[in-house]
């Protein structure tokens, strides 16, 4: 077999080759891209509050005077303790809540699950300021239901908290309803077949298998209610909170200095509980086989009465929330006359011509779906399926993880000192549509990667070296193969993106022109101005498009999903 | 019609010197290998020796560190995956999942602005080289597994490639349509006589299908040859263990090429190096080498023995033998049933060894 010689000697030292090859170059090229993109719209903002929190007024360099300054004032003091205890009851009501909630969907054989499940995630529609106005109208001075509060205002921590509870209990839900979904029913038969109570089973399985998945919660709902604005703004009355501190600082008193130093507070706990919501997300990857079996509950009648009492209950409040906003958009003038009217539409919103800012906050949202879904899955698509350039993979991968825990205001805030510094040449985006529709991809960016990479892993790593083989660019299979197959995942993505930027507020605040007014701004300012009746109109149609566009979604991809996506179909079907 | 440039006993792929470290890890430390044009040849090797990554590099989409690669007398080292000239299949099937088996198939057709109707003739000839003529309308979820890995290398054929690579084709397939499929696999590698490089960890699929074998440790080429050389000459102790079932025997040399494995001397050995007396080696032989019960008894390497375990294979059985002139050591043979019961060997039962000069191999 000579002509199968090997050779037996060290292979002669050659140089490295170095390929030169044009789709490699576009792929890097691109990412290239996408990494100025985030470190502009992303880190240079973040820097530059910390740049701003250390100067003066002037632009001198103070070192840490400003924190000083602040840590001395008492208004810190009670701004910073009120948030946490806010934060800390929200999060103590919210995460237990949810996960009775999920455990009736989960475990239990109640009926009309489905139904349950769909009202339960409403609130996820609604700009946040919707419960608060909504909890004015059933507690507020003028309430229906005033004499339940013995007493005590609704203005303040107690209408804060309701009002927050309200608003992230559908991200509560979903992230428990994962959790407990993952179960193997393999588990349960095994502590079964050993005689173990289902007290017992619950301590021993349930919890400890779900309690990523709570540990996750309570911290995306501390987060929220950190930083939200828009809730304490309406119905916070006099309590202070830091997100209200900084709207002051910054728009009332023009302090930038110093809203750079309360925004930096703010973005402290975050990123701690998201840090070590990471920590733990790390470890329950081997919790997990991807052969479980599902668990399949079996009726109880006691335990199924009870789980479909207690959902009847949460569904109900959460409908008189919703019911109540959309109510008080409809009538004279509450609780005066509650006759059927469309004035709030029609004088308040259409007269005053305040509905330019839906339509403005309409045009954003379709922006931002389409910018971000195309960003985000490009992005995610070039990380995960082509090769070289490590370096430049980390980077991305890790900017794209900071938006969660980066809390809008802050985000927002770090917009204008970026933008808005004259010798940024970017300073024309400042006060124009593009400004909002970036902030928001931004903002919403995590947890659409991660929904755009959760998909992309699930196709073969080949596609594209076979696609090399046969002479295809991976740009042709990327719209060929890639993005039909994930169709799923992209819309979901738009979708996501949609609803997030009909309601955002904490984020635009800063950022908007009076040409450029969102829906959600509008409703803070019909607020302020003690227009609640056009506010509830406002965000009721808010709601309405968001649900419009979720029923146009659903009925989308049930359509394509039969067009395109036949193979999904078992054989003979 | 012209001459090839390349002539015919040129290899067609020409691997020299190819090195490729994953950080500290040496995944490939210079290997060297001729292909030549027609043939199949398999890497053969446990897993993380490099076979898969040497395959990668092969097809561009690995990088090599060092070390050039030449196919059809063109050197390939410096170009990306996309200007090659080959076509892959790999263990996933990678069929794309939304597109029809005939859109799977054309796929790389479609690109070259092949005429539609000559498009759909290649096809349909493809489908019907691989057996499946009436597939083309479905989608790859509605085939079974073997199905599937067959559309996967008609679409490797479609273009018509100078070289077909193909990563552990058979791994993911149950063991009935494994052995179909290999049989399948090389009677087409014949008839289109496309030179072929097979990455397989499993022995018998590289021994049954390839015309060398190519096996490969830590990132070396132990032995490249036919299956009938890697399985009857191995050329290292690594080959001999990993292809096939061997006994090793600790003996001592005794110059002459005579060699003492407890009392017993045995003879020499063909072929062997020369070894300084009193060097401890180490002998291989077969175990269905072993003569037993052999007419041979005036010959030297002769021993008697004594059974100690039976374990049933089926048509073979595994038999355990201690050679009490040979400080104890004790040597697998294999025998059919139908001998085991003609001699009557049971657990205890006493026999004679013979063990061929031969088939005897020593082994660094």
């Amino acid at each position: 077999m000579a002509s199968l010689a090997q050779g037996a000697q060290p292979a002669p030292v050659t140089t490295a080759p170095r390929i030169v090859d044009g789709q490699r170059r576009l792929a890097l090229g691109l990412l290239l891209l996408t990494c100025t993109a985030l470190v502009v719209f992303l880190l240079a903002p973040l820097v530059a509050i910390l740049a701003k929190s250390l100067e003066d007024k002037a632009g001198a360099f103070v070192g840490l005077a400003n924190f000083t300054d602040y840590l001395r004032s008492p208004s810190l003091a009670q701004s910073a303790h009120n948030t946490l205890l806010v934060a800390l009851v929200v999060t103590a009501v919210t995460v237990p809540m949810a996960f009775v909630f999920a455990y009736a969907l989960t475990r239990s054989c109640m009926p009309a699950k489905g139904l349950f499940r769909l009202i339960a995630l409403t609130p996820i529609l609604a700009p946040s300021m919707l419960a608060a106005i909504s909890f004015i109208q059933w507690f507020g001075n003028q309430g229906a239901l005033k004499k339940l509060l013995f007493g005590n205002t609704v203005y303040g921590p107690i209408g804060i908290v309701i009002s927050s509870i309200y608003a992230i209990f559908p991200h509560a839900l979903m992230i428990v309803l994962t959790a407990l979904l993952l179960a193997d029913r393999r588990l349960y038969e095994a502590a079964e077949s050993l005689g173990t109570s289902r007290a017992r089973q619950f301590f021993t399985i349930t919890l400890p298998s779900a309690r990523y998945g709570l540990v996750s919660a309570a911290m995306v709902v501390f987060s929220y209610t950190v930083s939200d604005f828009g809730i304490p703004k309406v119905i916070g009355g006099n309590y202070h909170v830091l997100a209200i501190d900084i709207y002051q600082q910054v728009i009332g008193q023009q302090n930038f200095n110093r809203g750079a130093v309360i925004g930096l507070f703010l973005l402290v706990p975050v990123v701690v509980a998201f840090a070590i919501d990471w920590r733990m997300q790390g470890r329950a990857q081997s919790q997990f086989s991807a052969r479980a079996v599902p668990y399949v509950p079996r009726p109880a009648r006691g335990f199924d009465l009870a789980m479909l009492a207690y959902c009847t209950l949460v569904c109900l409040v959460m409908l008189a929330v919703l019911g109540m906003a959309v109510f008080t958009s409809f009538i004279k003038l509450w609780p005066y006359d509650l006759s059927f009217s469309l004035r709030h539409y029609v004088f308040g919103l259409i007269d005053g011509g305040v509905i330019d800012s839906y339509f403005n906050s309409l045009q954003m949202a379709l922006l931002a779906a389409a910018t971000g879904t195309v960003l985000v899955f490009g992005t995610a698509y070039l990380l995960e399926k082509t090769r070289g350039a490590g370096a430049l993979r980390g980077t991305i991968r890790f900017l794209a993880a900071i938006p969660m825990a980066v809390p809008g205001m802050v985000l927002g805030l770090g917009y204008i000192f970026f933008f808005n510094a004259p010798g940024n040449p970017l300073n024309g985006l400042y006060g124009g549509m593009t400004i909002l529709v970036l902030s928001t991809v931004i903002h919403y960016y995590t947890s659409s990667h991660l929904t755009a990479i959760t998909a992309l892993k699930a196709l073969d790593n080949e596609f594209e070296a076979v696609s090399a083989s046969l002479k295809v660019s991976f740009y042709k299979t990327f719209a060929r193969v890639t993005v039909p197959v994930c169709l799923p995942a992209v819309l979901d993505i738009a979708r996501y993106y949609f609803i997030n930027a009909m309601v955002t507020l904490s984020a635009v605040i800063f950022l908007y022109s009076p040409d450029t007014k969102l829906a959600s701004v509008a409703i803070v300012n019909l607020d302020e101005a003690g227009e609640i009746g056009p506010a509830a109109a406002m965000a009721t149609l808010i709601v309405a498009t968001s649900l419009a566009v979720c029923l146009a979604y659903a009925l989308v991809t049930r359509l394509l999903l039969r067009r395109t996506q036949a193979w999904r179909l078992p054989a003979g079907s | 019609m012209p001459e090839p440039v390349a002539s015919a006993s040129a290899p067609f792929l020409a691997l020299d010197g190819v090195v490729k470290r994953f950080g500290r890890f040496t995944a490939l430390a210079g290997v060297s290998l001729d292909v030549p044009r027609g043939s199949l040849v398999t890497f053969l090797g446990p897993s993380g020796c490099g076979k898969t990554t040497l395959l990668r590099i092969i097809a561009g989409l690995e990088t090599q560190d060092a070390g050039r690669i030449v196919q059809d007398g063109r050197d390939i080292s410096r170009l990306p995956a996309i200007k090659r000239d080959y076509g892959i299949v790999f263990q996933s099937y990678a069929l794309f999942p939304n597109l029809t088996i005939f859109d799977n198939v054309a796929y790389g057709l479609v690109n070259r602005r092949a005429g539609r109707a000559q498009m759909r003739a290649r096809v349909t000839e493809l489908l019907k080289l691989v057996g499946l003529p009436d597939a083309a309308a479905k989608y790859p979820g509605q085939l079974s597994g073997g199905q599937q890995q067959r559309i996967a290398l008609a679409r490797a054929l479609a273009t018509a490639p100078g070289l077909l690579l193909l990563d552990e084709p058979l791994s993911a397939l149950d063991a009935l349509e494994r052995v179909r499929l290999r049989g399948e696999i090389r009677a087409l590698q014949q008839r289109l006589s496309v030179t072929t490089v097979m990455v397989t960890h499993d022995q018998e699929e590289a021994l049954s299908m390839a015309d060398h074998v190519v096996v490969m440790n830590q990132g070396r080429i132990e032995q490249v040859g036919t299956p009938q050389q890697v399985y009857r000459e191995p050329a290292t102790a690594f080959v001999a263990d990993f292809v096939g079932k061997v006994n090793v025997l600790a003996a001592v040399a005794e110059g002459d090429g005579r060699f003492r494995v407890g009392e017993m001397m045995l003879d020499a050995l063909a072929g062997t190096p020369p070894v300084a007396r009193g060097t401890p080696v180490k002998l291989y032989l077969r175990p269905e080498d072993v003569v037993v019960n052999g007419a041979a008894t005036e010959h030297r390497n002769h021993a008697s023995a004594q059974v100690q375990k039976v374990e049933f294979l089926g048509a073979f059985c595994l038999v355990t033998v201690c050679i009490a002139t040979a400080a104890g050591q004790s040597l697998v043979v294999t025998l059919s049933r139908h001998s085991l019961d003609r001699m009557g060997l049971g657990e205890g039962a006493a026999l004679s060894v013979g063990l061929p000069p031969e088939c005897m191999r020593l082994l660094a």
